[in-house]
């Protein structure tokens, strides 16, 4: 119980442990025959490794790194193809800090910026449409990424920009979207999943139908979570209820933020900008169909795809990852991270290899990080 | 990014554009409040609790919820990320020549 004192609630969490015990022992979950239960956010990753829940839950329960850290699944190539943009003539390439170290097969965007590009850290897409508002003469470019949280406020900035006739801006749009990665990770016969913790803050933007299928196709239960140990406890000991009485239903943990029906404000506001791409890269997961966005004819001037010739529209190239990453293999949980030979050797956060390593919500990360004596464990 | 972080709406800024000052632990910060509006006047938003993504009012939330959600961001180091990242930009904005923009 070491962790557990930095619950706010620790009378609640040995509650809800005990809980969680007992229905693990109920469905006969054991270190050696685990229930699969797959976090899919990055967040939440980060959190249970934070908190120790790994360690905290029975050894019945297996937690699967899920791929939603948008950063982890950016594939070398678009990374490429940022720094490419970055050195066009006139251009300010403006990215969230998260993307900056993300290595790419020659360089990172900061070592385009260290080698003379003019890239700026951005907290916002909007701070990215004021400097082109500022500097009518120059082109900026804003690298549009992530998951549904972050998709709405590129299309709002979009949407802005076209009002305000700024036509010196435009977006390299690589967003993507949480379900079709994970039917392709269902469809894939090497996996086992036995349920998931949804995430929280994608689900406060699509609402919780989005994933039906989950429940209706494959007969798994999904909860909606919210970020805090206990929210999280809550919603393993919901999935766990369900995999013991037999159920598979969308169930929503994290009501007090996300609405089931969503956005709607942000919904209305993807749809008039973007549309859905036939199939999208994922690092480590390969193209997955309709997983990613593109940018509608009628906002055309804004994208950059477009107006560079560059990206994913103009060209797709599939570049090999680095020798010896095991990226792929723990982004589909056939691994550990510190099973990866470069764990901890040659990859580290502050020089990465792989994107996992990158991000706080990187599984290798948040392991390198928390892991302390999983990793001895594991040696 | 995904995690966000709880402000509270102070003052409107700009009412075409949805444009809203957001005390996020004491730094203050423009938002867009478009995705909270619900058909409400953009008036009517000061005082309003919420979740801020990247720059975006992105759900209501409650005075209570806000403060338990900043308490684990400040946990997971998030929080301090979070406002380094908007202090940053201002910094860089603040750098960039303002004349253009007239
Ligand atoms: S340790 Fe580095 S190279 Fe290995 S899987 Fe993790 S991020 Fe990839």
């Amino acid at each position: 119980m070491k962790y557990a004192d930095e619950f706010r609630d620790p009378v609640a969490a040995r509650g809800l442990l005990a809980k969680i015990e007992q229905v693990t022992s109920e469905i006969g979950a054991t270190a050696e025959k685990p229930v699969h239960i797959m976090e899919i956010c990055g967040g939440h990753t980060h959190a249970i490794f934070r908190y120790g829940l790994d360690k905290l839950t029975p050894p019945g329960i297996e937690f699967i790194h899920g791929p939603g850290c948008p950063v982890c699944v950016l594939p070398m190539s678009r990374v490429d193809e940022s720094v490419e943009i970055a050195e066009q003539p006139g251009v300010i390439f403006c990215t969230f800090g998260d993307a900056m170290r993300v290595p790419g097969t020659k360089k990172s965007l900061l070592q385009a910026k260290a080698d003379g590009c003019d890239i700026r850290m951005v907290y916002s897409p909007l701070d990215a449409l004021e400097l082109a508002r500022r500097n009518p003469d120059r082109e900026v470019v804003f690298f549009g990424l992530g998951f549904e949280t972050t998709t709405p406020s590129t299309a709002f900035t979009i949407q802005q920009a076209a009002a305000d006739g700024l036509m010196n801006f435009s977006i390299f749009c690589n967003h993507i979207t949480v379900p079709p990665p994970i039917k392709a990770l269902l469809d894939d016969p090497y996996m086992t999943l036995d349920g998931f913790v949804g995430p929280g803050h994608v689900s406060m933007v699509i609402g919780i139908r989005p994933y039906d299928f989950i429940a209706r196709d494959y007969n798994k239960p999904i909860v909606v979570a919210g970020f805090e140990p206990l929210d999280l406890l809550q919603s393993v000991l919901m999935v766990l209820e369900q995999i013991r009485d037999g159920r598979a239903e969308v169930e929503n943990q994290y009501s007090r933020v996300v609405p089931d029906e969503g956005n709607p404000a942000s919904i209305a506001a993807c749809d008039d900008v973007y549309e859905t791409r036939e199939r999208f890269e994922w690092r480590g997961l390969g193209e997955i169909d309709t997983s990613g966005l593109k940018i509608r004819d009628k906002y055309a001037a804004f994208d950059a795809e477009r107006k560079f010739g560059i990206g994913y529209g103009a060209a797709s190239r599939f570049v090999k990852e680095p020798e010896g990453c095991r990226c792929g293999d723990v982004m589909t949980g056939r691994i550990k991270p510190p099973q990866c030979p470069k764990f901890g050797a040659e990859c580290l956060p502050e020089t990465p290899l792989g994107a996992l390593m990158v991000s706080s919500e990187g599984a290798c990360a948040a392991y390198y990080q928390y892991g302390g004596s999983r990793l001895e464990a594991a040696e | 990014m995904c995690l966000g972080i709880p402000g509270q709406i102070v003052e409107i800024s700009d009412v075409a554009r949805k444009l809203a000052l957001v005390d996020v632990s004491g730094v203050r910060r423009q938002v867009n409040v478009a995705p909270i509006l619900d058909g409400q006047a953009v008036e009517d938003l000061v005082g309003v609790w919420t979740l801020v993504h990247v720059g975006f009012a992105m759900s209501r939330i409650d005075e209570e919820e806000a403060e338990k959600t900043l308490e684990i961001l400040r946990q997971l180091g998030e929080a301090q990320e979070e406002i380094e990242a908007m202090k940053a930009t201002e910094a860089m904005l603040a750098g960039e020549k303002v004349e253009a923009a007239q």
